[in-house]
This record gives structure tokens, sequence and C-alpha cells, in this order.
């Protein structure tokens, strides 16, 4: 008799020699994300012609579980910002990432993508970076980087998968106590922890740059040094 | 047939309408008024001798000094050259013609220029003459569909004039 449909006996015994795996949600969800990445087939320029190399079977991207590349943003994981993004395509850019399912995650491939390029001077059609466009997880600076670079890339992405934490995080000991009194709130944290809404590290990255010449928070100076950014008019 | 044969056949043609300028290096051109662009064209492209059948290139040259030291020793007054490179398949030689148009019509700087469209004689103009448009805002009229074709439709000014500042901003994008 099938012990799996044996009620009466615990199913866990004497199972382990037939494979069972034991693991946690978290880490089974961050296993599968991030051994079926699947990018969407969106080239723009030259770092395209890598991508597709590092996709052939030299390269072989495919190992790493992101060989699927597909057509539709609506069914793919990953986007590959492979070129020169130019105002004009920037609002198809942002479309595509919309069209894309959560969990999703952005490469910038090449200098164009990182910052502007060698357009970034004189180029009045180029966008000075895509993360002014949409978020970006890892950046590849080259032009165009090598495909060991965009397989470094998509590494560097599944570590990112990897940290994902499905847990919130847990209030933390007040610092500015003594040693004694913080062994005592760190005693009394650990045996009454709060949880509360704030995550580990699952949050996507806000772009560094906030689309505006100058974001809110350069406005008032941190430090001494911050004073010399141009004031608003 | 040479420039010089090409350029006399025109003459005998069309007499002083037609400015010759030799160039000792490069290229020789002849210049021809905005408004018998289109009869030229045509005895160009259908006269049996010339058959300049096929249009290689039209772009356009903004002369617009924004140099202040330079600009004692520049000759010339501000000015857009439409420049049109013609070649014939059969007959083995090339042809360039120029049109001098000033860089807006209007004393306010609100209007383009303008200039009748060749995309009748040359198909091939159509595009070409859209991008000239595009890039250094030269209209051209009895065009059959004049809009910009590289930058977006609600782009502001004509990237490639030379006194063109780039925007800080575009649809939240920063420019910058």
């Amino acid at each position: 008799m099938n012990p799996a449909h044996d009620t009466t006996t615990p199913w866990i015994e004497g199972r382990f020699e037939e494979n069972v795996l034991l693991t946690t949600i978290e880490e089974a969800t961050n296993w599968a994300r991030q051994s079926s990445i699947w990018p969407m087939t969106f080239g723009l320029a030259c770092c395209a012609i890598e991508m597709m190399a590092t996709m052939s079977p030299r390269y072989d991207l495919e190992r790493f579980g992101a060989g699927a590349f597909r057509a539709s943003p609506r069914q793919s994981d990953l986007m590959i910002v492979a070129g020169t993004v130019t105002y004009k395509m920037a609002s198809r850019v942002r479309k595509l990432y919309h069209q894309m399912p959560d969990p999703k995650y952005v490469i910038a491939m090449g200098a164009c993508t990182v910052g502007g390029g060698p357009y970034f001077k004189w180029g009045y059609h180029v966008v000075k970076g895509v993360d002014l466009v949409v978020p970006v997880d890892v950046y590849i600076p080259g032009c165009p980087p090598r495909p060991e670079a965009l397989l470094e890339g998509v590494m560097r992405l599944q570590d990112k998968m990897q940290a994902h934490r499905l847990a919130k995080k847990k209030e933390r000991a007040s610092k500015s106590k003594g040693w004694l009194r913080q062994i005592g709130q760190g005693l009394k944290s650990f045996t009454r922890a709060k949880r509360t809404d704030q995550k580990v590290s699952d949050e996507l990255p806000i772009p560094h740059h906030s689309g505006y010449a100058y974001s809110p928070e350069e406005q008032t100076p941190k430090f001494d040094h911050h004073l010399y950014l141009p004031k608003k008019k | 047939m040479n420039f010089s044969e090409i350029s006399d056949t025109l003459i005998t043609h069309f007499g002083d309408l037609v400015l010759l300028h030799k160039a000792e290096v490069g290229d020789s051109w002849v210049e021809i008024p905005k408004d018998k662009l289109l009869e030229v064209g045509r005895f160009l492209k259908e006269n049996p001798q010339l058959q300049l059948t096929y249009l290689n290139s039209v772009t356009a040259v903004d002369y617009l000094q924004t140099d202040p030291k330079k600009l004692k020793r520049t000759s010339w007054e501000p000015h857009i050259k439409v420049v049109y490179h013609l070649s014939s398949l059969f007959l083995k030689h090339t042809f360039v013609i120029k049109v001098t148009l000033p860089r807006w019509s209007d004393e306010e700087q609100n209007r383009l220029p303008s200039l009748p469209s060749v995309s009748s004689l040359w198909s091939t103009a159509d595009w070409q003459e859209r991008e000239v448009f595009d890039l250094y805002g030269v209209e051209f009229t009895g065009h059959p569909d004049m809009r910009r074709i590289l930058c977006p439709d609600d782009w502001a000014g004509h990237p490639l004039r030379k006194d063109y500042t780039p925007p800080q901003e575009y649809e939240g994008i920063r420019c910058h």
C-alpha cells in the first residue's frame, strides 16, 4: 500500500530513503524563481547582438535557466534592456515594463542604458540611463558587454532573487541606552518580538534618479558638501 | 558627362537662373532659386543627355556662426542650404544642386522656411525630406506626408540646427 494514501500511520516515517526533501516556502519559491528566469525578446541596438550570442550554444544562458526568451512581456520575468534607449522608445520601454507580471526584474545592459554612454553629452535623442524610465536591478557596463558579463549579471540577479524574504522584519531594540539596559532590551525584544510591516529585502528598488533634474531630498543639504548643489529657483 | 558639360546644358536651357560654383576640392555644384527647383529637377531627370534618375540624398547644412569670436571673420549671413546629390545609373555621372533658404521665413522666427518637394520626381525624397524637416526645420510644400520621422511627434525644436538647445525634461524624463 502506498504510504501516501494511508491516513493511519504518519506519512513522513521512513520516507527520507525515498528522497523526500524538506525546505521552507521561502527557499522553494526563491529557488524556483531564480532557476527559471524568462527574459523578454527585446533588443534595441548592438548590445542585443551580444545578448543573442549569450543565448547561443557557445555561452549557453540556458545553463542558468534563463534561456527561454519569450516574445511577449506578459510571459517574461526579466527585461534585458540591451541597447540605446531613445526618448521615442522610452515610452514603449515603460509600457513593456508595465505589461510584465510581478515579480519583474530589469537588467540595464551596456553603457547607453547604464547612463547614456557615448551619447551622454551631445546626444539630444538618447535617455541618459534607462533607470530614468524603469527601475533597474542589475547594471552591466561595457560597450557592448561581453557575453560573460551578461552571464555574470544574470547570476547577480539570481543572488538578488535568493535574498528575497517572505518574512517581516522584527522590531529592533533601542540603541541609545546603556549597555546593561541594552542587553535587557535585547532580551525583552527577543522574548516578545513584535512583527512590523516592514519587509526584509524584497522591495523592488526605486530608481535612484527621480526623473527630475533634482530630487526633493537633494534640495535640503545633509552634509556641508551638499551645499554646492544648485538651488531650486 | 562631367560637371562642366552638365552645367553647360543647364545654362543653355535656363540661363542666368543657375549659379555655378566650381570647387577646387570635392564636388562642384550649381545653385538654383527655390521656385525653379521642380522645373530644373524635372529637366535633370528627363533630359536624354542627363538622365539623373537617382537621388542619392537630400540633406541640409545650417550656416550659423554661434562662436562670437569667429563672427567677425565670418563672411556669410546665417542661412540654410539644402543639398541634393543626383546620379545617373545609365550614364554613370553625378551632379550636385543646392538651394539657399533663410533660417526663418519671418522676422519673429516663428515660421519655418519652405521649399517645393521633389518627392513627385524622385520618390526616395519622401523620407529624406521628412528627415530634413525633422532635424533642420525646413518645410517641403507639396510633400505627401510632412511630419517628423525620427524624433517623437511632440518634440520641440529641430535638433541639428546650430542654435538648438535640448529640453530640460521630456515626458517626465529628465534630459541632463
